[in-house]
């Protein structure tokens, strides 16, 4: 999933600051799974954002709505008959769905109320970590389904650096090596022998370094 | 009132400072005896989470408690309550209702 955090209740305030009457447009996609921009976090934000404007004597008017997914035009729809209407929509989505909706609904100030993540998973309740960068070109086949271009620090292709030691990575005791545990993984699986394959060099045109990406699928377009 | 604190939300407690509340009591069964096994426990974590909120938005993280106790101790039930709102006395009216209190006399005035 996407992953993301709240941003602070004061920046969001600072942001809303010119305003009298916003929308508050949650999404039941990614950002609901990781407890960050769903229905709950709608009326926990709203609330949080009346009561400490109210404090202020200067209240604020709010829409609260959640949408199916902000990042689908036919689900922007839900939001038509509200963003041109109040002065500005504060979206807890991803920064796609942020973005999504600032492209639908030009005439109104679209904002963001989280800090969009990564691509990650829930290890336990509370905690996420990042799994995948979207490089473009995955090669989980051959490293045991651990990915060293978003598992190791240094996204590299052919075993660890000098930074490895007793399976922690140098950029903090908190991180493992990423190749060690690919290591660990191709043992435990019979599959050492993939380490020794030589990987051809990386094309990472298929990641951002091609610029903005875009899929098309003839095969799905109507 | 709730059957269980398993079942509050955070935007609950919040909607009672909305609606006027100067301050929150939750009571809750003592940890460790619910009968859904963590609903006290989860009600803890939000009711931690909403004292962050409330602090941070300038209202007072103090206006909102969790107390446990268990269902036969009624007394135990009335000393939390009156401490409680001792407690939210000595506080006074909530930001809010300073605010609302304003207006409400400039009205009258």
């Amino acid at each position: 999933m996407i992953t993301g955090t709240p941003k602070p209740i004061d920046e969001i305030l600072a942001m809303l600051e010119p305003y009298k009457r916003i929308v508050v447009a949650g999404c039941f996609g990614c950002v609901t799974v990781c407890r960050v921009g769903g229905e709950k976090e709608v009326q926990v934000l709203s609330s949080s954002l009346r009561l400490a404007r109210e404090a202020k004597d200067n209240k604020l008017e709010i829409k609260e709505v959640c949408l199916e997914r902000q990042c689908d035009p036919e689900y922007l729809e839900a939001l038509r008959p509200y963003a041109e209407d109040y002065d500005a929509v504060l979206s807890i989505a991803c920064g796609a769905g942020i973005q999504f909706v600032a492209e639908k609904f030009q005439k109104t100030p679209v904002l963001p109320g989280i800090n969009t993540g990564f691509l990650g998973v829930t290890e336990r309740q509370g905690e996420w970590a990042e799994r995948c960068q979207g490089c473009g070109d995955c090669v989980l086949h051959l490293t045991g389904g651990i990915c060293p271009v978003s598992r190791c620090a240094k996204s590299l292709f052919h075993g660890p650096c000098g930074g490895s030691a007793k399976g922690i990575c140098e950029v903090s005791p908190d991180v493992a090596c990423g190749w060690q545990l690919i290591i660990d993984r191709l043992k435990a699986l019979n599959q050492l022998e993939n380490y020794g394959k030589l990987i051809p060099y990386k094309g990472w045109s298929t990641s951002r370094d091609g610029g903005p990406r875009r899929i098309i699928r003839e095969d799905m377009t109507l | 009132m709730l059957p269980c604190t398993g079942r509050i939300e955070e935007a609950i407690i919040l909607q009672a400072f909305e609606g006027g509340a100067d301050g929150v009591m939750v009571v809750g069964c003592l940890e460790g005896d619910c009968h859904y096994l963590s609903g006290n426990i989860r009600a803890r974590a939000r009711v931690q989470r909403v004292s962050d909120i409330l602090e941070s938005i300038g209202i007072g993280g103090d206006r909102v408690r969790m107390y446990n106790l268990s269902a036969g101790e009624g007394a135990k039930f009335a000393a939390y309550a009156n401490e409680f709102s001792e407690h939210i006395d000595q506080l006074g009216p909530s930001i809010i209702n300073q605010v609302r209190n304003t207006k409400a006399e400039q009205v009258t005035a």
